[in-house]
């Protein structure tokens, strides 16, 4: 295209906009500064899950392409595979623990730091806040090295007679067979989560932080005066106040813990017995590694539709707390 | 004003999308700016760490001696001993934007992927023009070849069934270094007693332990019934199958604790510190004692085939080929003749650590244990590897280093073998 030409297209706009009066300047702006994101994000994003759902219905399994229809096979092999049902477990156990942590040490460090007789609050944030600045890549090879059981932490924790085996621990806590795996809490999950918190939790207590500051104190004063201990104060005003931002904080943890990947790959990888596997590693696995392309796509709409359990219901009682 | 504001939303938007189509028909024009780039030689390799790297370097300043008129790129892709690499060509290739020569093992990994997807173009005519068809070993071309065409040049080779031993252990402890697995499990079993970790395993890529595992098939199979697995001509229920599973489950209880924590660097780190005595690993292993460690050879560490594999010689060969649909295939060629001569593998290889893939290369320029290899390379039965990609398709080896990776832990022999049966469907 030349210069020119988006000048008579320029000016055809122009025309057809005092033609119409339904619709005002304002929205043919706004319509016109919207379309190249929007027709970026219709292809980049949502014709390539529809692609990759295409995909996970097919039986491209190999190197070479093969569009052919496979109905569910994809989803059936994966929901009787033995690392596929670890996934599954490790996501969970690391979901609960992980976003149940981030919001506990979120709101209590948000709470103490909020009290008016700390000094040097802004430090203190910014130390609590500087894990976030880190990639999840960096975090992982940290803690690969610091829950290292013969080299890391360990070394301290031997003068006490304690010596756990972090990731590398391969027992299940609370375990009952389910399927082919043993289902419970896998000790080694844990390394992960305090990887993954102590990279968090600034995030929420950022958020917390400020969803206590937007407290008006008339409130507190009022509870005061009707009787309200200290921690009454707390449990019964503030924190449910605080639920919208509590809402935010599970919504914001839960897709990344659904997701994760680089955390868990840059540290443990998929570990022994796949006590540390998740889905995003075993998709990548699976797909680069192996050529299982169909597999690999169908754990990514397995993934999708996890996150989505989340979010579609925030985004609806979203929309109508606003109409 | 208004009017103004209007002209220059306007003006604005489509600039935007002005600008994607132009950088879009400059990248898809070959036309006159093209010809800068499609001259360009693009060596893609994983070849990023030390020794590798700079054989690579030094094999291409060798050819841009002879060649200095073609511009060489080095587009090696670090990490994940090749999977980063490995992931990036997939993509590339299938997107039709191969690069002028790609670094793939010898074998199934070449094989079943791009020669069988029709990706690549055989090299017959290189093979006569340079006359190598009675330099390399016929064994090894057959590895290269389907159906009579070669697809790709060799050069080099790595052993992977050497089994590497602190010296100083077995001397202090008056102990012989073990060549049959009962000489093993006896050696260990002392070892063990004496609070030395026996076997050095890093698992935590789980590819080092189907590595264990195939040496302990070839050892138990004999290179011939080893080559029938991967055909599907010998079963997975074979009981010499389920012996080696048996000898492997035994082996695991010699091994460090950690070793799902490690790699295998990590795990011939403890050989070389002397916590471990054993490792079985292939002969990069020497690169890393010799050039990361400063240990001498047969002084601080030492060298036997695996356990019952004298004789046998488990190849993993980096081979280079030519893509179809690459815009200057002359060019790669002429690389391609560099990388399979004398000199281009006697540039590449002492540095890299490996031995040539020519069985007439200059005996003198490697080193004590280059020498051994090269005189074993030339009188052992090769056989292809398992865990390097060589004797099965990925998507197979996948399947088994997930089963072992379940094996190391569960041990149990049954459903390994039944995962590697039902994985062997697939061959």
């Amino acid at each position: 295209m030349e210069p020119g030409k988006s000048l008579n297209i320029g000016n055809k706009t122009r025309v057809e906009v005092k033609k119409r009066r339904k619709i005002t300047k304002d929205q043919w702006m706004a319509i016109l500064f919207l379309s190249p994101s929007i027709i970026i994000l219709t292809i980049f994003v949502y014709g390539f899950i529809g692609w990759t759902g295409y995909v996970s219905l097919s039986n491209w399994n190999t190197i070479i392409p093969d569009f052919t229809f496979a109905g569910l096979k994809n989803y059936l092999f994966l929901f009787s595979d033995f690392r596929f049902q670890a996934d599954l477990r490790n996501t969970i156990a690391f979901t609960v623990l992980f976003i149940g942590l981030v919001i506990i040490l979120g709101l209590g460090l948000g709470i103490l730091l909020d009290q008016k007789m700390v000094r040097g609050e802004s430090i203190f944030r910014n130390i609590f806040f500087f894990p976030m600045a880190l990639s999840f890549v960096v975090t992982g090879v940290v803690w690969q090295w610091l829950l290292n059981p013969s080299t890391g932490i360990n070394l301290f924790l031997k003068k006490f007679g304690v010596e756990p085996k972090w990731y590398t621990d391969t027992t299940i806590l609370a375990g009952f067979q389910w399927g082919k795996i043993e289902f419970g809490l896998p000790v080694a999950i844990l390394a992960v989560v305090i990887a993954a918190v102590w990279q968090m939790t600034g995030f929420s207590l950022a958020m917390y932080l400020a969803g206590l500051r937007g407290i008006p104190d008339e409130i507190r004063e009022a509870a005061k005066m009707d009787g309200c201990n200290e921690f009454q104060l707390y449990w019964k005003v503030i924190i449910p106040l605080l639920k919208p931002i509590t809402m935010s904080v599970v919504i914001m943890m839960a897709h990344i813990s659904l997701k994760i990947f680089d955390l868990v790959y840059a540290m443990t990888g998929p570990g022994a017995n796949f006590v540390t596997d998740v889905p995003g590693v075993y998709m990548f696995e699976t797909t680069f590694r192996g050529n299982y392309y169909a597999n690999g796509a169908a754990i990514a709409i397995i993934m999708l539709l996890s996150v989505a359990i989340f979010i579609v219901p925030y985004l609806w009682s979203n929309r109508r707390g606003n109409s | 004003m208004k009017k103004f504001r209007l002209l220059f939303a306007v003006l604005f938007v489509f600039s935007v999308f002005l600008t994607a189509c132009n950088s879009n028909n400059e990248s898809s024009g070959t036309g006159d700016n093209g010809k800068e780039t499609s001259s360009k030689l693009e060596i893609f390799s994983w070849w990023t760490g030390a020794g590798e790297e700079d054989g690579l370097l030094a094999l291409i300043d060798l050819f841009e001696k002879k060649y200095p008129e073609i511009e060489v790129e080095n587009a090696a892709v670090a990490g994940g001993a090749g999977t980063n690499a490995k992931a990036v060509l997939a993509s590339r290739m299938q997107g039709d934007d191969p690069p002028s020569t790609f670094q793939v093992h010898g074998g199934e990994e070449l094989n079943a992927s791009w020669v069988a997807a029709g990706k690549m173009e055989p090299l017959n005519d290189l093979y006569e023009k340079e006359g190598w068809n009675d330099k390399f070993p016929q064994d090894l071309i057959d590895m290269v070849s389907v159906d009579g065409n070669i697809y790709s040049v060799p050069v080099n080779i790595h052993r992977s069934n050497v089994l590497w031993y602190n010296k100083k252990i077995f001397e202090e402890n008056g102990l012989s270094v073990p060549t049959t697995f009962d000489e093993f499990f006896d050696v260990a079993e002392q070892l063990k007693e004496k609070g030395i970790t026996p076997l050095a395993l890093g698992d935590k890529e789980p590819w080092t332990a189907t590595h264990v595992f195939e040496n302990i098939l070839l050892a138990k199979l004999g290179p011939e019934n080893y080559g029938k697995l991967w055909t599907g001509e010998l079963s997975f229920t074979d009981n010499r199958v389920v012996e080696a599973a048996e000898i492997f489950k035994e082996m695991l209880n010699y091994i460090n604790d950690d070793h799902s924590s490690r790699n295998w660097q990590d795990a011939s780190q403890l050989v070389a510190n002397g916590e471990a005595a054993m490792n079985i690993m292939g002969d990069w292993a020497k690169g890393y004692f010799v050039n990361d460690l400063q240990l001498k050879v047969n002084e601080d560490f030492g060298y036997v085939p695996s356990p019952e594999t004298d004789g046998y010689f488990m190849v993993v060969t980096d081979t280079f080929g030519l893509p179809k649909g690459v815009k200057n295939p002359d060019d790669v060629k002429k690389f391609l003749s560099v990388l399979g001569s004398v000199e281009g593998q006697d540039v590449f290889n002492p540095l890299k650590g490996s031995i040539p893939a020519r069985i007439d290369a200059d005996k003198s320029k490697y080193d004590e244990y280059g020498q051994d290899a090269m005189a074993d390379f030339s009188s052992s039965t090769l056989a292809p590897s398992l865990a390097h990609g060589s004797a099965a398709p990925e998507g197979f080896l996948t399947r088994v280093n997930q089963a072992i990776n379940i094996f190391v832990t569960q041990k149990d022999v049954d459903q390994f073998i039944d995962a590697l049966e039902t994985a062997a469907q697939d061959l």
